[in-house]
């Protein structure tokens, strides 16, 4: 135990002296580059502005209120394809997610040293990039519209589910799968009787958290293009209509909120 | 049982949603929707078919991706990200201790409470991108919006986590601290802090590691880092210079997940 002798008493510290150093130099260096970070970001700012905001926050505030409401009207069909594009792109994505989850779970991958780190780098690759990143791409591939944010909503979620659902696999208990080999099935057998019955509550409760942050994702995709509620955010903020983009806030508010309770009440129902 | 009716009978594995008309109706109701969902689709399929060469072009772009031509402006976008992560991580740290205090029901007051859990619920509904939004319309493009932006997002994330942490922690240690006459600030200190302390550092990576990639992101609309170079870098079809930029964000987020899970395994 670190004891420390001063003036002929002991007195009992927590970390020896080397330890105790140790750890002084780790908070001097995380210090250290925080400020130097913050100098970096000091350097870019225009600090007119920022010594301007509460001035310009009140302004924007005065501006926002009251929301218009007689523009709800044209904000009805966005927002239908917002929902759209997260629930078919959730449904999209639950499709390749399956067996790449399969095939990167330690107890089910055909190959540990071939096949898993391969759909482990397919996982990370998917869940790294933001959505509105992959939208970004594809609207400049497929162009502008709700297709784009289809894909770009499955292609950001394949990730998140695999890796959830994978890890759920590689949870489930082991004696339903060695019973099932027992009696000679097959390997798509074991996986229908012995994997699918354990983890589908799981599944289930993935894809729909998974759905309701696609709700919340899908609401900004329209901000590069990529169809929903979010190209009449971004048509009403380059005007400056800021009554309009109080009122789309106020939708998209709702929309969360309400698709949060969905998803809470379904996950409580199956777990 | 006859042996006849035995051998006819097959077994089914039990459906996921045992009331069968619950089921039928969850299943028609699907059914309609998709139906009306597809059906309303607008889709252009010839721009999708025109655009698949682009796609092709984008995966040679991943095959051959090309740091040199525009290798000023990729540098630079990802050190401001890295820049912008770590001040927002520090900043929504400190900031999420007090309000993850004041989230939690056993230690706080009821209107700091429910002020702390409002705060809490508004950054988490409030999707980065729009914060950045406004943001930028108050604090002008750069940076900084998207530093005030991370930070906020911070808080949603950070406080609640540490928050339902406080509340979950176990009693005794606490009560006892508080037998010996201790202050509110010492029983946090001794009673609080080394239980939470462990989940706090490794929630605190996690969130370091999505800031990180929300900071990708916000550049789009002009908070600052990475996210405007890889703009442009679409705007302007150069799809080698935009793989990369997004390989070189996917090797951060791997680099970082690895290492957070080194110093996680070693301070649990």
């Amino acid at each position: 135990m670190p004891v420390r002798h001063a003036a002929g008493v002991r007195v009992w510290q927590r970390r020896a002296r080397r330890r105790q150093l140790l750890v002084w130099l780790g908070w001097l260096a995380g210090t250290l580059l925080i400020v130097a970070s913050w100098q970096g970001i000091a350097a870019n700012t225009m600090w007119n502005f920022v010594w301007d905001a509460p001035a310009q926050g009140a302004d924007l505030l005065a501006r926002m209120v009251p929301p218009r409401w007689a523009y709800t009207g044209r904000l009805w069909r966005p927002l239908w394809d917002t929902i759209n594009i997260a629930t078919l792109g959730t449904l999209a994505a639950l499709v390749p997610a399956v067996p790449i989850a399969l095939l990167a779970a330690r107890n089910t991958t055909p190959s540990a040293v071939l096949v898993r780190p391969a759909a482990l780098l397919l996982i990370v690759s998917s869940r790294s990039i933001n959505s509105l990143i992959w939208a970004l791409l594809l609207v400049s591939i497929i162009g502008p519209g709700v297709l784009a944010g289809i894909v770009a909503i499955a292609l950001r979620s394949i990730g998140f589910v695999a890796k959830l659902l994978y890890e759920a696999i590689e949870e489930i208990d082991r004696a339903p799968v060695e019973a099932i080999t027992a009696t000679g099935a097959g390997r798509a057998q074991v996986v229908t009787f012995g994997i699918a019955p354990q983890v589908l509550p799981a599944f289930a409760g993935i894809s729909v958290f998974r759905w309701d942050i696609n709700i919340r994702e899908s609401t900004v995709l329209g901000l590069v293009g990529a169809g929903g509620i979010g190209l009449e955010l971004q048509s009403s903020v380059n005007v400056l209509a800021w009554p309009q983009v109080t009122m789309i806030f106020i939708l998209i508010l709702a929309t969360v909120v309400v698709s949060e309770a969905i998803s809470a009440r379904v996950r409580h129902a199956i777990i | 049982m006859t042996g006849v009716a035995a051998a006819a009978r097959r077994w089914t594995a039990p459906p996921l949603i045992a009331d069968p008309w619950l089921r039928r109706g969850l299943a028609l109701g699907a059914a309609v929707y998709l139906a009306l969902a597809l059906g309303t689709l607008s889709v252009s399929w010839r721009r999708v078919w025109e655009g698949l060469d682009r796609g092709a072009a984008f995966l040679v772009g991943f095959a051959r991706p090309d740091f040199v031509s525009r290798w000023v402006e990729i540098s630079e976008g990802i050190l401001e990200s890295l820049v912008m992560t770590v001040v927002a991580t520090a900043i929504g740290i400190l900031l999420s201790i007090p309000v993850g205090l004041g989230a939690a029901r056993n230690l706080a007051p009821r209107p700091v409470y429910l002020l702390c859990r409002g705060l809490v619920a508004a950054s988490r509904t409030l999707q980065e991108v729009i914060v950045a939004i406004l943001f930028v319309a108050m604090f002008g493009f750069g940076p900084l919006a998207g530093v005030l932006t991370l930070s906020f997002a911070t808080i949603g994330f950070l406080a609640k986590l540490l928050a339902e942490d406080i509340e979950d922690t176990d009693p005794a240690p606490a009560e006892a601290i508080r037998a010996t006459g201790a202050s509110w600030l010492q029983l946090l200190n001794y009673g609080i802090q080394p239980q939470v302390m462990p989940r706090l550092i490794g929630l605190s990576l996690y969130r370091l590691d999505i800031n990180f990639r929300e900071s990708a992101v916000i550049g789009i609309v002009g908070a600052g880092g990475v996210g405007a170079t890889l703009n442009t870098a679409f705007d302007r079809y150069e799809y080698a210079t935009a793989a990369a930029i997004l390989m070189t964000i996917i090797a951060i987020v791997m680099a970082a997940e690895y290492a957070s899970g080194l110093i996680r395994r070693r301070v649990q």
